[in-house]
């Protein structure tokens, strides 16, 4: 792709969303525009039903809009299907869920490894390299061996960021993923996905009620209803 | 994480052992359900096999005998004893019976072929009277068919020029034991007084009543068959063969050919439909098997819907989703499978150990082979995978929005 480089990270254009069907139908997002470029950090927020989950859903590839178009890395989505999503998906983005992110049955290191294990199909040492390079750059190298559910809140969000930076995505979309912190840990937590922001030009969209935390980013993104009712540096 | 595995199997493994008490149960429980069909497998087949060998220790596998006029086998047992009483006319020799006889030799599924002059006879002694069937044999050639040499409980099998080979149920019938002589007469007035030589015990009430052996030479004379013969006996390699040969004999050498199978028509149906009610036994346990896999994997896909919303957002397709699923199916499915065979197999020592004559010897032998713990393992890994299809597509189709808001 020639004009790599040029493309914005993620595009969205007139993007809408309805549940249901028929009488019982409504469309909860209202036709999104919204553009990120690489190495930005910003902030979703919005009232509790506003529709932040569902357009992270949307922009991660895991649902599919009912109108508009989606473009990830310059690639229109809206053709591609469930196994193509897939691996746009897995290769393209990483996400940070707001809880209980990790497989149990494994252990940390593992659980980095895992979208390069998904993505390749067996296992092989270079993925256990470049788990643990990540493990030590969230300070967990010396957890490397435990399993997933041994690790406290704050360590299992450092791990799912590890695991999200595996593949070396784009964009990190992460669903209020201090929701369940307290603040000392998620303040630990923010600190580190800007770093990485900051050293990997990695483009994070951050869904957070946190009004402390929304400040932290450089740009915030603010959806009432389904609508963007307001975009903007931050500082203003 | 072993290199050489595939993502898959080391999902399937690593959530089968997460799931340690559940995966337990339902390995255990696939066990209990091969452990009867490989240990009713096991003993069906070997009270089968010995029902056979049993009745098949007085008989051959295809008598051969001239065409038409239906001339019966003269080899009476508890399914044909009656049959031969009609026949005062004359007795009807094979054609070129030598011909035939190494003909047949040549055949690769002929273990033996054994010439014999047969027909209805009394045996005298003093006032006791009693009918017979005479049969006139070569001895090396018809032990090959029957093992009469082994089955002798006095004397030994001679039956050179005027001695004979009787049962021991006739020799109680006479009073007559080894050594003491007997007259033979046939109902055309031939007659000629024997030597006993022998008893034997063919393990038949009937054939040990009324079977008495000769030499060829001397049962031609009796029944005025000069050399000639009424029936050729063939042995085969495979029992199973028998019919299918029969009919081949019988429309290349235009003889009738009668095969065990037809001749014990009843005894094999019997042992037809044991065979497939114990089939039907067999369905069900394995149906029941399936459910219960495919219960338990239903149960832990609704337990892992994070894990599988999770994994698909890690971008794990919906056919690698499908896989782990199946592959556990299968996994439980296979050790499942061992463990049954483990089981069946101490069962079946057990039941070797209660099971004994009344002389202590096992009542048959039976093992379990190592072929049908291979079948019992393929085919529990096939029912595992199978079982797990409604459950794994639901894991594929699990939509990870919903999975991951749990
Ligand atoms: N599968 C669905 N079917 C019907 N309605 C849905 C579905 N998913 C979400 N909604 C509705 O869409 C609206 C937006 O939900 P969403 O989860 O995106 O909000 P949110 O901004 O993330 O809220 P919160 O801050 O509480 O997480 C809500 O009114 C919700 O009820
Ligand atoms: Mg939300």
């Amino acid at each position: 792709m020639a004009n790599a480089v040029a493309n914005p990270v993620l595009q969205l254009a007139g993007i809408r969303k309805s549940y249901g069907s028929g009488e019982t139908e409504s469309e909860i997002l209202h036709g999104i525009d919204l553009r990120l470029e690489r190495g930005e950090f910003a902030a979703l927020i919005g009232p509790s039903g506003s529709g932040k989950s569902t357009l992270l859903n949307l922009i991660g590839l895991l649902d599919r809009p009912s109108g508009g178009q989606l473009f990830i890395d310059g690639e229109e989505t809206g053709r591609l299907d469930d196994t193509g999503l897939t691996r746009l998906r897995g290769r393209r983005i990483g996400f940070v869920f707001q809880h209980h992110n990790l497989i149990p049955a494994f252990t940390a290191e593992e659980n980095v490894a895992m979208p390069l294990l998904v993505a390749q199909g067996r296992p092989d040492t270079g993925m256990f390299v470049k788990a643990g390079k990540l493990l030590d750059q969230v300070g967990l190298a010396d957890r490397k061996k435990y399993l997933a559910n041994r690790l406290s809140g704050g360590q299992q969000q450092r791990v799912a960021i590890a695991r999200a930076l595996a593949m070396s995505p784009s964009l990190v979309l992460a669903d209020e993923p201090t929701g369940n912190l307290d603040t000392h840990s998620a303040d630990d937590v923010f600190a580190l996905m800007r770093e990485v922001n900051v050293q990997l030009k990695t483009t994070f969209l951050i869904v957070t009620h946190d009004p402390r935390l929304a400040h932290r980013c450089d740009r915030i993104i603010e959806l009432i209803d389904g609508t963007i009712v307001a975009d903007q540096p931050y500082p203003p | 994480m072993q290199p050489w595995m595939p993502f898959e199997w080391i999902a399937a493994v690593r959530f089968l052992r997460e799931g340690r008490m559940q995966s337990v149960l339902i390995i255990v429980g696939v066990g209990v359900g091969v452990a009867v069909i490989v240990f009713m497998s096991a003993l069906l087949s070997g009270l089968q096999s010995n029902l056979i060998k049993r009745t098949l220790s007085s008989q051959a596998h295809i008598v051969l005998l001239p065409s038409e006029e239906s001339a019966r086998p003269q080899v009476a047992n508890e399914h044909t004893a009656l049959l031969l009483q009609k026949q005062a006319q004359r007795l009807r020799s094979i054609d070129q019976w030598q011909q035939l006889r190494d003909h047949l030799q040549t055949w690769p599924e002929i273990s033996a072929v054994s010439p014999v002059a047969s027909g209805p006879a009394f045996a005298v002694r003093g006032e006791a009277n009693k009918s017979i069937t005479l049969l006139g044999i070569v001895p090396e050639r018809y032990d090959q068919i029957i093992s009469l040499s082994e089955r002798m409980t006095a004397g030994e099998l001679r039956v050179g020029a005027g001695e004979t080979v009787i049962g021991i149920e006739l020799a109680k019938d006479l009073g007559a034991t080894v050594g003491d002589k007997l007259r033979v007469a046939t109902a055309a007035g031939a007659s000629e007084t024997l030597t006993i030589t022998g008893l034997f015990d063919l393990g038949n009430k009937g054939v040990n009543a009324r079977n008495v052996y000769v030499g060829l030479r001397t049962a031609q004379t009796l029944l005025d068959l000069v050399g000639g013969v009424s029936n050729i006996d063939l042995a085969l390699y495979d029992l199973n063969l028998a019919e299918t040969l029969a009919l081949r004999i019988a429309g290349e050498t235009g003889l009738t050919a009668d095969s065990w199978i037809k001749t014990n028509a009843q005894f094999v149906t019997a042992l037809t439909s044991q065979s497939v009610s114990s089939n039907v036994i067999r369905f069900f346990i394995g149906l029941s098997v399936a459910f219960g896999i495919a219960s338990v994997l239903v149960v832990s896909v609704i337990q892992r819907s994070k894990e599988i919303g999770i994994l698909r957002a890690m971008g794990a397709t919906q056919a690698q989703m499908l896989r782990i699923f199946l592959l556990q199916g299968g996994i439980v499915g296979f050790f499942g499978s061992l463990l049954g065979s483990a089981l069946a197999w101490s069962f079946l020592l057990l039941w070797q150990l209660m099971a004994r004559n009344p002389d202590g010897t096992p009542l048959f032998v039976i093992g379990v082979e190592p072929g049908l713990v291979a079948i019992a393992a393929g085919g529990a890994s096939v029912v595992g995978i199978i079982s797990a299809l409604l459950p794994a597509r639901r894991a594929a189709k699990l939509d990870p929005v919903e999975a991951i808001r749990g």
